[in-house]
């Protein structure tokens, strides 16, 4: 990082030249972003341009073999433990467990993070009234609320950064409107939200984007600055334009 | 971090617990075991069937006769009085043992020479021939004590005392291998589902996410499984008292404690397992085919190894069951302590040591 980076405000995330490489094949590029805090960043890109590979590395699942890059100012190759402690994370797959009720899955994830009783009780109660939740099995909730849920789950411990893969897969429009408002309610809180989607609606909430094709990133500002730079009515067209080659190998994954 | 391993200790007891349906087949499972190998697989043998061949038939031979017909094992089908007319009968299935008196036994048995009677079996089944041999070399030998008792004489001793199992009950023989097969099933089986579930679902992936540290999953995961396969070894070993007979003679403390190295050893294995294969399904043929098979057919539970070709023989060493069975046997059997049984717990002990390091190994936080 050079001494006028690191002189800005504080940035929550900040990858440089951040490489993985799977033998021959090249997931992940040099890329190079920041993220500032208490923003929301969309990370885009389509099907196989090397989203989730990123967001490994950041969160510490998988080891760069190349490049660098600190999240909430910890070193992810080498101080995965600190990183851990500071972020909340929201899989792809639904991670809550099903047979468990809404309860028993927060005291679950209250205390893996170290939460006391006491706090694990107030959030979770406070955590099922704005959600107006039922204790029941999270099995038989809808898809809709299980995602809030576990949305909220990941900030249980009040995390720095938040990372959510694809968090609105499946979900009908106003549950994902639902879903967005949370989003933002927690950025107002000052957490940092690291998200990836397929909904290029969803991208124009986001405070900045960045958009990956093969592995690059291709397109990195705020949602009005890229449709200015390339003359597009929406976000969907910019992707379009910029995801069209990886576009064709879309489905794989 | 203690708040947190106790926090996915209770997590994996709820999960255990919520599934009635799994839990009450796990429970139930060492009674369900132990009374179907007990009935069914048993591998003595009743209903013997005899041919007497008998020349000149006297009190002695009569006698005997009447000793062989007084068991609940064998039943006096034919008499004749050459062995020759009881080949037919062999090969139509009709006899599975001639009991041949030489003439003149009762004279030979009052006098300083030996009497000599001659047992031929059916033997096309090996195993069912020896037991057959074994007990009516029984039957006669207490015949030949009896009249030893009565008349002071000392007649011919064939030694056929089977040493710690003098009823030949074979239900005493695998209890020992039949609680090692229900620890393996309980521990190998379900870590391994349990763990692979996990990692099929996502939810492992979040778990790695979360400061809670490799080893802590996997501890959180092998805990409560520990704890139901004590119960099981319990049920099994009071099962085998209550409805068999089966003996304890050395220390039960011992037996248990040896029971609960063995299924560290499973749930090790398990953890292993999942940790390689990438789905439920594959986990699950894994630590059939891994632990399950291997534990029953090469253990020496059900065929002694004594018996299998020599590649088997090598390979049976590295099977977990193969040590509990001899330390079980021997505490159960013959009632032995750990001063005898000390080499098979250090071949356990190393085995865990291996298998733990490999598990934890293999489970890394970072996966691709």
């Amino acid at each position: 990082m050079t001494a006028a980076a690191a002189a800005e405000k504080p940035k929550a995330i900040a990858a440089r030249d951040l490489t993985r490489k799977f033998g021959d094949f090249v997931a992940v590029d040099h890329i190079t972003f920041d993220v500032g805090v208490g923003e929301v960043f969309g990370f885009l890109g389509a099907n196989g341009a090397g989203k989730t590979t990123a967001i490994k590395m950041l969160i510490g699942l998988l080891a760069p073999t190349g490049g660098e890059a600190r999240v909430a100012g910890f070193d992810v190759a080498r101080q995965t433990e600190a990183i851990r402690r500071n972020i909340g994370y929201m899989s792809q797959r639904f991670s809550l467990y099903e047979d468990l009720t809404v309860n028993e899955n927060i005291s679950l994830y209250g205390g893996i993070y170290g939460l006391s009783d006491k706090q694990i009780a107030e959030r979770g109660e406070r955590m099922r009234k704005s959600l107006d939740l039922p204790n029941e099995l999270v099995g038989r909730l809808p898809l809709g609320w299980k995602q809030k849920l576990a949305f909220s789950v990941a900030l249980l411990h009040e995390p720095q950064i938040v990372f959510l893969d694809e968090p609105t897969g499946g979900v009908d429009p106003i549950t994902r409107r639902q879903f967005w408002e949370l989003i933002y309610a927690a950025a107002a809180r000052g957490t940092t939200v690291f998200v990836t989607t397929h909904y290029m609606d969803e991208a124009e909430y986001c405070d900045r984007i960045s958009i990956m094709v093969d592995g690059r990133i291709a397109a990195l500002g705020t949602p009005a600055e890229l449709k200015r730079q390339w003359n597009a009515r929406s976000v969907d067209d910019v992707f379009v334009r910029l995801a069209r080659p990886a576009g064709v190998e879309e489905g794989k994954k | 971090m203690r708040s947190a391993l106790r926090a996915f200790v209770v997590k994996e007891m709820r999960h255990i617990l919520r599934d009635r349906q799994t839990l009450t087949v796990l429970l139930a499972m060492p009674l369900v075991q132990v009374v179907l190998f007990g009935y069914a697989l048993r591998s003595d043998v009743r209903n013997i069937r005899v041919a007497v061949v008998d020349a000149s038939p006297d009190v002695e031979t009569t006698a005997l006769r009447d000793r062989f017909r007084a068991t609940n094992r064998f039943r006096v089908v034919g008499s004749t009085s050459t062995l020759a007319s009881v080949e037919p009968m062999f090969r139509q299935g009709k006899a599975d043992m001639a009991l041949v008196f030489e003439p003149g036994f009762a004279e030979n048995l009052a006098s300083e020479t030996p009497a000599k009677v001659l047992l031929a079996i059916d033997a096309s089944d090996p195993n069912t021939g020896t037991t057959t041999e074994a007990y009516a070399r029984a039957v006669i030998q207490q015949y030949e004590n009896d009249l030893t008792e009565r008349r002071g004489a000392v007649r011919i001793k064939t030694e056929t005392r089977m040493r710690f199992n003098p009823t030949l009950e074979s239900v005493n023989l695998f209890v020992p291998g039949l609680i090692a097969l229900v620890l393996t099933l309980v521990s190998a089986l379900m870590t391994a589902i349990s763990l692979s579930r996990e990692k099929e679902r996502g939810t492992l992936e979040v778990l790695l996410v979360s400061p809670l540290r490799p080893w802590q999953v996997i501890v959180g995961k092998v805990l409560p499984y520990l704890v139901l396969a004590f119960a099981n070894a319990v049920t099994a070993l009071f099962a085998a008292w209550l409805i068999f007979q089966v003996p304890i003679r050395g220390s039960v403390t011992l037996l248990l404690a040896q029971s609960m190295l063995y299924a560290i050893v499973s749930l090790s294995l398990g953890v292993l397992i999942a940790s390689v294969t990438s789905s439920q399904r594959t986990a699950m043929f894994g630590a059939l085919l891994g632990t399950m098979l291997p534990s029953t057919l090469l253990s020496g539970m059900i065929f002694p190894i004594t018996s299998m070709p020599r590649p088997l023989q090598l390979l049976s060493n590295i099977i977990p069951a193969r040590w509990f069975i001899v330390i079980a046997r021997g505490i159960m059997l013959k009632g032995v302590g750990l001063e005898h049984l000390w080499k098979e717990t250090l071949v356990l002990s190393v085995m865990t040591a291996v298998l733990m390091v490999a598990s934890i190994r293999s489970f890394k936080p970072r996966i691709a």
